[in-house]
């Protein structure tokens, strides 16, 4: 079977901006996006999630290059100063290139 | 002691004792759904059979408070807590607007001693969640329109507070008592059981500030703790003077002393992003939450009993 090579990046952030952040992330060029919820400790100390106001999400996009990079530098425009979030990218192969 | 406030407290040591205990986020999600359509709904019953004009003076006057509250506290985090101007906007916006989960234990606390108040009251609570934040970012970012500023609206008037306690004032306005009977075993009835329950995970959530607490220390531990009954006694003047009851004028100093921990929060979050959110939510949820629930209320109550004794209602 056909594989295509994809880029898959994986956000973890604050939950108080989501609806914000997918906004961006779609004007940006993604097609669709897969939200979990998240805990963690990380640079901005232990992020347990207890709190409504404290909550954090993983955001996992599949797209192709030039999305990829154009997200990653709209998130480091927007968003790293101020917010709690981390951004890491990994090569997947996808069966149907026309969805992502 | 009310026991609604012993299960804040069980929460609390669980909390410190770091115990295991967690409510599922689902069901604290369903108490505060709850608790906050059963306030709503109280509240529109009886707005119904207010004459709606004659509230339109009081209405004005909380608002009033509302804008009033942050612009007073402002200064104070500028000059004596020396923190930065968005850290000073951000946590006067918190302590501006207001608490429903605090709201709920004053209700409990007149509700268990017999006190009547004006059951229009969480009417007021949607009126004072507002003003506060618009000056926060007012005070952060200048006068600022455009986007940003709708977002926040958006942010705010769409909140689970404001959309539930406002459909829940307007499902009681048009139902009434009679129409309603039929939802009380959900609603009205269990309304202490689903109180403490969340007073429970409330209390787990204050130990968790503790730590940050530690870090910032001593300034917001005393700003936590002074401001709210400075707070108060603005809130129980202008009730006296709007001739509410004595249960009344508790009520509004403790909506007055009450911080907000979840719509000012998320609010922030968008519109003054660099302010830094464990620091407000330490005062808040740390601090003044429960000094209003074990003490506050109480010495409200107090306060507003020798008010009243010494110059008679307005």
């Amino acid at each position: 079977m056909e594989q295509h090579p994809r880029r898959l990046l994986t956000i973890v952030t604050e939950s108080s901006i989501e609806s914000h952040l997918l906004r961006h992330i779609e004007r940006w060029g993604a097609h669709g996006y897969t939200i979990t919820e998240a805990r963690g400790k990380g640079a901005r100390g232990v992020r347990e999630g207890n709190w409504e106001a404290n909550r954090n999400l993983r955001i996992e996009v599949v797209c192709d290059d030039a999305t990829a990079d154009r997200i990653a530098a709209g998130l480091r425009e927007h968003y790293y100063d101020n917010y709690a979030m981390i951004l890491y990218t990994c090569d997947v192969d996808v069966l149907r290139p026309e969805k992502f | 002691m009310d026991p609604v406030v012993l299960f804040f407290l069980l929460g609390v040591t669980a909390g410190i004792l770091r115990s295991e205990l967690r409510l599922p986020v689902q069901v604290y999600e369903l108490l505060s759904i709850l608790l906050l359509l059963a306030i709503g709904m109280k509240g529109g019953i009886e707005l119904a059979r207010q004459p709606f004009l004659e509230l339109l003076g009081q209405m004005v006057a909380v608002v009033a408070m509302g804008f009033i509250l942050p612009l007073l506290s402002f200064p104070v985090l500028l000059r004596f807590g020396r923190l930065p101007r968005a850290d000073a906007a951000s946590i006067a916006a918190h302590y501006g607007s207001v608490s429903v989960g605090t709201f709920a234990v004053v209700v409990a606390y007149l509700g268990s001693r017999d006190i009547d108040f004006e059951a229009y009251m969480p009417l007021f609570v949607v009126l004072l969640e507002i003003p506060a934040i618009l000056v926060g970012i007012v005070l952060a970012k200048g006068l600022v329109g455009g986007e940003r500023l709708r977002e926040s609206a958006h942010e705010v008037l769409l909140g689970k507070s404001i959309v539930l306690l406002v459909g829940g004032l307007l499902i009681g306005w048009i139902a009434g008592a009679d129409g309603l009977a039929k939802l009380a075993p959900l609603f009205f009835d269990p309304f202490q059981g689903l109180l403490a329950l969340f007073l429970l995970e409330m209390g787990l959530v204050t130990a968790s500030q503790i730590g940050t607490l530690r870090r910032y220390g001593f300034f917001l531990l005393a700003f936590g703790v002074l401001t709210p009954v400075f707070s108060a006694m603005i809130g129980l003047g202008l009730g006296w003077l709007l001739g509410l009851s004595v249960g009344g004028a508790v009520v509004l100093a403790t909506l007055a002393a009450s911080a907000s921990y979840i719509a000012v929060p998320a609010a922030m979050r968008i519109s003054v992003p660099e302010a830094n959110p464990a620091l407000s939510l330490a005062a808040s949820l740390g601090v003044t939450f429960p000094f209003n629930v074990l003490v506050g209320i109480p010495l409200y109550h107090w306060l507003a009993g020798q008010l009243y004794a010494l110059i008679g209602a307005a």
